[in-house]
């Protein structure tokens, strides 16, 4: 099992192995940035040119390998990049001019460095001469991404630019993934250069561990077998790891309860038995639970957020930690491990495989009969679940949940952030890896569509549902343009309130129902500090604008549905339709709320599991 | 509160103080005093940090984060007992004939040098670990002190062992 799972798979650019040293040829800096790209092995760019990036496009528009996409928005560029690296695996890149090109590109940076993706922006700047003297689109974007990528280079000099696109790629896919940015100066573009491949790294001080340490994994094994109410905690990681199967094994040797969080939904199958759920603030009770009581929380490739720890004191009181991570920073940053384990989560998981099975041959297993008791007992009493409207009109849920029944087997999902990102994380069973992308740590509205997008654009035969709201939507929808022209049939779901609802949701509950600004659908008649319109059912829905028009106006196929009789001929229609995008807007009832949930900065004790329902917690175990 | 002393070997290129310093400020730290300068090896800056901490986890933590960057070849806490520390002092002192000799005096009982003296004043260049410098300066400031000017802290291990040699070998290897 060692040697079978020691080679670390990282997310890895195709050809960088493969590419054999070939004669220095003359060229400019803009023609190596190019062929420095082939030889990655990107095939698809995300990007919008200007000015100080110009010389780049020149050759780009000569390359056979390297697919250009030209959105409407730099955002879209870099969420689309997201987007791509998370269905592919591979690193997504995007390319913008400088100044606001480049700052466009900076909450999809920051979006990607908080989700470990790996992508890489490349950024044209002014002319060397020019930088500091704020020229004509000018900015010190290296200076501005600094705490949002993994790192970022500057390059003034021809010479530098094919080692250190080959650097960019090797940080942003190895160790814990993360963006990495490239800004070029113009006269780095247009000047002469020699060009050879593979060119030489030079990184010193970047030495990612990926093999775990022996005797903590054995530590970890001994706690495990130990353990009376042991429960797995999966995060994004063991995804980025490709350490699913590895994962599906431990946890059968060992009978564990499993829990995985938004991040990494569909690392272990909904479906499996001892899935408990997903942990968090809007989490499964079974599962934010089990963490809760367990004594013993085995941590892989997850951060302890504060999403899913709920007030950090209280979260997990009983519980040893046993915290694998590619990232030594993570480890003991929130809560304190008993056994660190530094490395790949798929490197671990096998180590770890190998160590309880030793255990167990030696006499020692866990036994968790008991604590399933517990856990069934809460998974069974607790489902997740939701009213249906008795007027007729839709339960968003219910939206939510028939399109995710109804999917092509292998269907990917991108979710924007609000009410409709925890539905969808809910209400969609995931049984696949890399078949859910959202916008977890920095939570970006906006992020749907065009990460939808660029998941299409790298597995183009994959059915792609964007899961959105109907104020997401109207932050990233220009992107459907890009979709209708360049061969990029996605399916978007307006899940349409006509309100912020999660916003709304939380001024519902902690805001005495004072609806400040969170109505999308009253403008103009809106009276400041009135209600009026919420609830009616004219008011029903954001219909300015009218999403079918749009989406019709933007080369798509537009698609309403007002009511449950109709929905799933609504999905099926949409899910025939192949040849352009399509947006269905679903127009659905607003007093929605997403359960269970345990408020911030509140612990995880406090989970409401509806409005006004605690569960009983089995107090008992507090022991 | 306790003082801790980070030698920072990190590669000698352009941004990389301020890659450092925005990590210290982004994670809430305040640096007490910074020193930086190349090394035997032109390639290798190296920066000694000061930092005041209230517990140890969070100089953990910093101490992770900045391991991470990608210009940062090593990180070595200095412990006080096994190790040297000097700042350097420039002192400007109000001087006239009746005070010049005093202070002169104390100039020499704390080993430092008078470096520069004019009718009003005198300068004085002081080297030291904090402690002697700060009680050098009590017995100056009666006079009066109208400029001020202190270097970092600077520090290495004491003994054979050098903290460049590993880091030394892993940039040889690169290039």
């Amino acid at each position: 099992m060692t040697e079978q799972a020691s080679g670390s798979h990282h997310p890895q650019p195709r050809a960088r192995t493969a590419a054999p040293a070939a004669p220095a040829e003359r060229m400019t800096g803009a023609q190596a940035l190019i062929r420095s790209l082939e030889a990655v092995g990107v095939d698809t760019v995300f990007g919008i040119p200007g000015g100080a990036i110009l010389p780049a496009y020149d050759p780009l528009m000569d390359s056979s390998k390297v697919r250009h996409v030209l959105v409407r928005h730099e955002q879209g560029a870099g969420h689309a990049a997201t987007g791509y690296a998370q269905a592919t695996g591979r690193v997504g890149v995007c390319m913008a001019t400088s100044g606001p090109g480049a700052t466009n590109l900076v909450t999809p940076i920051a979006d990607a460095h908080m989700d470990s993706v790996p992508i890489v922006a490349i950024t044209g700047q002014v002319a060397s001469k020019s930088i500091g003297t704020d020229a004509f689109q000018e900015a010190d974007i290296c200076g501005i991404t600094m705490p949002i990528t993994k790192h970022n280079f500057l390059i003034t000099n021809p010479d530098d630019i094919p080692h250190t696109i080959a650097e960019a790629f090797h940080i942003a896919a190895t160790g814990r993934p993360g963006p990495v940015l490239v800004d070029i100066a113009k006269d780095a573009l247009q000047n002469q250069t020699t060009f050879s491949w593979p060119p030489q790294q030079d990184l010193p001080g970047y030495r990612p561990v990926t093999k775990p340490h022996a005797k903590q994994i054995r530590e970890a094994a001994r706690l495990i077998n130990e353990a009376r109410r042991p429960v797995f905690y999966v995060g994004g990681g063991v995804l980025k790891a490709g350490a699913t199967g590895e994962l599906k094994i431990l946890a059968e040797l060992t009978g564990a309860p499993v829990t995985t969080t938004l991040m990494a939904l569909g690392a272990f199958p909904d479906s499996h038995p001892q899935h408990v759920g997903m942990p968090g603030m809007h989490g499964d009770v079974s599962a934010v639970t089990a963490l809760q009581k367990s004594d013993l929380i085995v941590a892989l490739g997850a951060r302890f957020d504060d999403r899913v720890t709920g007030r950090l004191d209280t979260f997990a009181p009983h519980a040893k930690i046993v915290h694998a991570d590619i990232d030594p920073a993570e480890i003991s940053k929130n809560r304190v491990a008993d056994v660190p384990i530094v490395g790949d989560a798929r490197e671990v998981l096998a180590d770890l495989i190998v160590a309880v099975q030793a255990d167990h041959d030696a006499g020692h297993k866990g036994d968790y009969t008991e604590w399933w008791n517990h856990l069934n007992f809460w998974r069974n009493t607790y489902p997740l679940g939701y009213d249906v409207p008795e007027d007729g009109s839709l339960a968003p849920q219910q939206v939510i949940e028939r399109i995710g029944k109804l999917a092509p087997e292998g269907t990917l999902f991108a979710a924007g952030v609000g009410q409709h990102q925890m539905w969808a994380a809910q209400f969609i069973k995931y049984e696949q890896p890399g078949t859910w992308f959202n916008s977890g740590g920095a939570g970006t509205m906006g992020y749907a569509v065009p990460a939808a997008m660029g998941a299409k654009a790298g597995r183009p035969d994959a059915t792609v549902w964007a899961i959105d709201g109907d104020g997401c939507f109207q932050m990233t929808n220009q992107e459907l343009v890009t979709c209708a022209l360049n061969n990029i049939p996605i399916k978007v779901a307006v899940i349409n309130n006509g309100a912020l609802g999660m916003v709304r949701q939380w001024q519902n509950l902690f805001y005495g129902e004072r609806f400040s600004n969170t109505v999308l659908h009253d403008g103009a008649e809106h009276v400041p500090g009135s209600t009026q319109g919420v609830g009616s059912i004219t008011n029903r829905g954001t219909r300015v604008p009218d999403f079918v028009k749009l989406a019709d106006a933007m080369g798509c196929v537009g698609l309403r549905c007002e009511s449950a009789d109709d929905l799933d001929k609504v999905i099926e229609e949409a899910n025939a339709i192949n040849d352009r995008p399509v947006v269905v807007d679903f127009i659905v009832h607003e007093d929605a709320m997403v359960w269970p949930m345990v408020a911030a900065g509140t612990s995880n004790d406090e989970i409401m599991a509806a409005r006004d329902v605690r569960p009983d917690f089995s107090d008992d175990l507090d022991d | 509160m306790s003082k801790h002393t980070l030698s920072v070997l990190v590669e000698n290129k352009p941004g990389v103080l301020a890659r450092i310093t925005a990590l210290f400020s982004r994670r809430g730290f305040n640096i007490d005093s910074l020193a930086v300068g190349t090394t035997e090896h032109p390639d290798i800056s190296r920066i000694t940090i000061v930092v005041n901490v209230i517990d140890e986890l969070p100089l953990e933590q910093v101490t992770k984060q900045l391991n991470k960057l990608v210009n940062v070849l090593k990180i070595v806490e200095l412990d006080p007992a096994a190790a040297v520390a000097r700042e350097l002092v420039l002192v400007k002192v109000r001087a006239d004939n009746e005070t010049r000799s005093q202070i002169v005096e104390i100039v020499q009982l704390f080993r430092a040098k008078t470096v520069d003296v004019s009718p009003e004043a005198v300068t004085i260049e002081a080297t030291g670990s904090a402690d002697k410098l700060e009680a050098m300066l009590k017995m100056l400031e009666p006079f009066g002190i109208k400029e001020l000017v202190q270097s970092g802290t600077i520090a290495i291990g004491r003994g054979a062992r050098s903290i460049t040699d590993r880091s030394l070998r892993a940039l040889d290897r690169s290039a």
